[in-house]
C-alpha cells in the first residue's frame, strides 16, 4: 500500500465541498434545529402544558429509544407516502435535528433546573411576567451553565452526519467512497475524510473544554 | 358567598382607617405539618411590625403567603381591602387571574434572606427592569431613579458592577433598592441579614432605618436582630406553633413580655448572641 501524495492533493477538494456543502450545513442546521426544538420541548414540559407536556414527553422517550438511522429512514421513505416529500438533505437536517432535540430537552432540563429557586421567586416578588421571567432571568442562567454540554452534543451530532449518506446525501464520506470506487483506491479519499473530521472536531472540542472552566464547571 | 361580593368591591378604594394586610382565618399546612392555625391578624398602614418566634413558628411562611410564593389551604388574606386568593363555592383556595394577583402583589416588596439579585445583569438593571417592564416607566427615569436610591443604600458607584462582585452587605442593599424601586405599600423583609457575615449586618440594618425614618412604608419584619426590631418597629408579634402568643409595643416585649413561651425565646436569643 502506497500513499500517493498526488491523487490525494487531486481528489481533496471534491471532498472538501462535500464536506462544506453537506457534512457542515447538515451539522450547523442539524443543531440550530436541534438547539431550538429542544429548548420548546424543555419549556413545554417544565411549564407543564396541559396534553402538550405528557406527549412531549412520551415523544422524547420514543426518540431517545430507537436509532437514528431508523429514524432517518423513516423520514426518507415512510413520508412521502403520506405526501410529504422533502429533499434529502433538508429531510437529514429534520432527522438529525429532532433526534438532537430530544437529547438536548434533557440539557436544558438540567440547566433550568439548576437555576436557583431564589430567582423565580425574585420575580415573582417584582411582579415580572412569566415570559420575562423566562426569557431575561431564568434561561440566561441555565443556558449558560449547559452551553458546554450543547456543544458536546453538536460535536456529536457532527460525527453523526455519515449517516446521511443511507438517504442519498452525498455527504464527505460518501463522497471519498465515490471517489474510491472510480480506481480502487480507498485509502487516500477514506483517510483524508478522517483527518478532515477530526481537524474540525478536535478543535471545537478544545474549545468547548476551555468554555467549560471558564464558566467554572 | 361572601367572596363574590369581595371581588366586587375589589376596585373600591380602601376606606380610611382600613388595615392593609388582614389575615382571617389563614390555615397553612405541609403535608401534616400545620404552620399556620386559623391565623388572624391585621396591619394598619404605614405600620412596622416585627415577627418573632423560634423556627418554625409560621413567620416566614406569613411574608410568603403575602407575596403569593405559596397558597393558604384556608381562610383569607386582604392587602389594602382587596383578596389576594379567590375562594371557590365549594370551599377550595384558587389563584386570582393572573392580572388580579399581578395588581396586588405590585403593592408588595420582599427582600430575601439569599438576596436573589440576578446574576446575569449590571447592579442598575437589577434595579430598573421591574419599574420599567412592569409599571411602564421610562428607561430613563427608571436609570435616575435607580441611581439616586443606590445612592441611598450608598452602592452608587457599584450601578455598573456585577451582583458577583459585591459582597453579601452590599447585594442586600442592593435588593433593598430594587424592592423600593416599585414603590410598594408594604416591605416585607425575610430575615434580611441571616446570611450576612456578622460585620456586614450593621450596613444592611443602617439602611432599613433609613427607610423606616424616611418613608411611611408599611414593614413586615421577620428577623433576630432584637435591637432593630426594639429600634423600628411599632409593634412585636411572638408566634409559637402558627398562632400569636403576644404582641404589643417592642419596650413592653422586649423587657417585661407576659408569657412564659416569649420570655424563654428571648432568653435563648439573647444566650446565643
Amino acid at each position: 500500500m502506497i500513499w500517493d501524495w498526488q491523487y490525494a492533493f487531486d481528489i481533496l477538494p471534491d471532498l472538501l465541498y462535500a464536506f462544506v456543502r453537506f457534512t457542515l450545513v447538515a451539522t450547523v442546521l442539524g443543531s440550530l434545529l436541534g438547539a431550538t426544538l429542544g429548548l420548546v420541548f424543555a419549556i413545554i414540559r417544565r411549564v407543564r402544558v396541559p396534553v402538550l407536556a405528557p406527549l412531549v414527553g412520551a415523544f422524547i422517550e420514543f426518540i431517545r429509544s430507537t436509532p437514528l438511522l431508523v429514524q432517518l429512514f423513516f423520514l426518507f421513505y415512510v413520508m412521502p407516502l403520506a405526501g410529504l416529500t422533502l429533499s434529502a438533505l433538508t429531510t437529514g437536517v429534520i432527522g438529525l435535528g429532532v433526534h438532537y432535540a430530544c437529547y438536548y430537552a434533557e440539557v436544558y432540563r438540567a440547566g433550568i433546573d439548576g437555576v436557583p429557586k431564589g430567582q423565580w421567586e425574585a420575580c415573582r416578588a417584582l411582579s415580572l411576567p412569566p415570559r420575562y421571567t423566562w426569557q431575561k432571568v431564568i434561561l440566561p442562567q441555565a443556558i449558560r451553565k449547559v452551553l458546554p454540554a450543547l456543544g458536546n452534543y453538536a460535536i456529536s451530532m457532527f460525527k453523526e452526519t455519515p449517516f446521511l449518506a443511507l438517504i442519498t446525501v452525498p455527504e464527505m464520506v460518501q463522497q471519498a467512497q465515490s471517489i474510491g470506487a472510480i480506481g480502487f483506491r480507498y485509502v487516500e479519499p477514506i483517510t483524508l475524510a478522517g483527518l478532515i473530521f477530526l481537524a474540525a472536531s478536535y478543535p471545537t472540542a478544545i474549545a468547548l473544554r476551555r468554555l467549560e472552566t471558564r464558566l467554572g464547571h | 358567598m361572601a367572596t363574590e361580593t369581595a371581588l366586587e368591591s375589589a376596585a373600591v378604594p380602601a376606606p380610611p382607617g382600613q388595615p392593609i394586610i388582614r389575615f382571617d382565618k389563614v390555615v397553612k399546612r405541609f403535608g401534616d405539618n400545620v404552620v399556620l392555625r386559623e391565623l388572624d391578624f391585621e396591619v394598619q398602614p404605614g405600620e412596622r411590625v416585627t415577627l418573632i418566634g423560634p423556627s418554625g413558628s409560621g413567620k416566614t411562611t406569613i411574608l410568603r403567603l403575602l407575596m403569593t410564593l405559596e397558597r393558604p389551604n384556608g381562610g383569607s388574606i386582604w392587602v389594602d381591602g382587596e383578596p389576594l386568593w379567590e375562594v371557590a363555592e365549594n370551599g377550595k383556595i384558587r389563584t386570582g387571574s393572573e392580572k388580579h394577583l399581578r395588581r396586588v402583589r405590585k403593592k408588595i416588596g420582599m427582600v430575601f434572606q439569599q438576596f436573589n439579585l440576578f446574576p446575569n445583569m449590571s447592579v442598575l438593571r437589577n434595579v430598573t427592569e421591574a419599574p420599567v417592564r412592569v409599571l411602564g416607566m421610562h428607561q430613563d427615569e427608571a436609570d435616575q431613579k435607580a441611581r439616586d436610591l443606590l445612592d441611598r443604600v450608598g452602592l452608587l458607584e457599584k450601578a455598573d458592577a456585577r451582583p458577583t462582585q459585591l459582597s453579601g452587605g452590599q447585594q442586600q442593599r442592593v435588593a433593598i433598592a430594587r424592592a423600593l424601586a416599585m414603590e410598594p405599600k408594604v416591605l416585607l423583609l425575610d430575615e434580611v441579614t441571616s446570611a450576612l457575615d456578622p460585620e456586614l449586618v450593621a450596613g444592611v440594618l443602617d439602611v432599613l432605618r433609613e427607610v423606616a425614618e424616611t418613608t411611611d412604608i408599611t414593614m413586615l419584619i421577620v428577623t433576630h436582630e432584637m435591637h432593630f426590631a426594639r429600634d423600628v418597629s411599632h409593634r412585636v408579634m411572638m408566634f409559637d406553633e402558627g398562632q400569636v402568643v403576644e404582641q404589643g409595643p417592642p419596650e413592653k416585649i422586649f423587657t417585661a413580655p407576659d408569657h412564659e413561651r416569649t420570655q424563654s425565646f428571648l432568653q435563648a436569643v439573647v444566650e446565643q448572641r
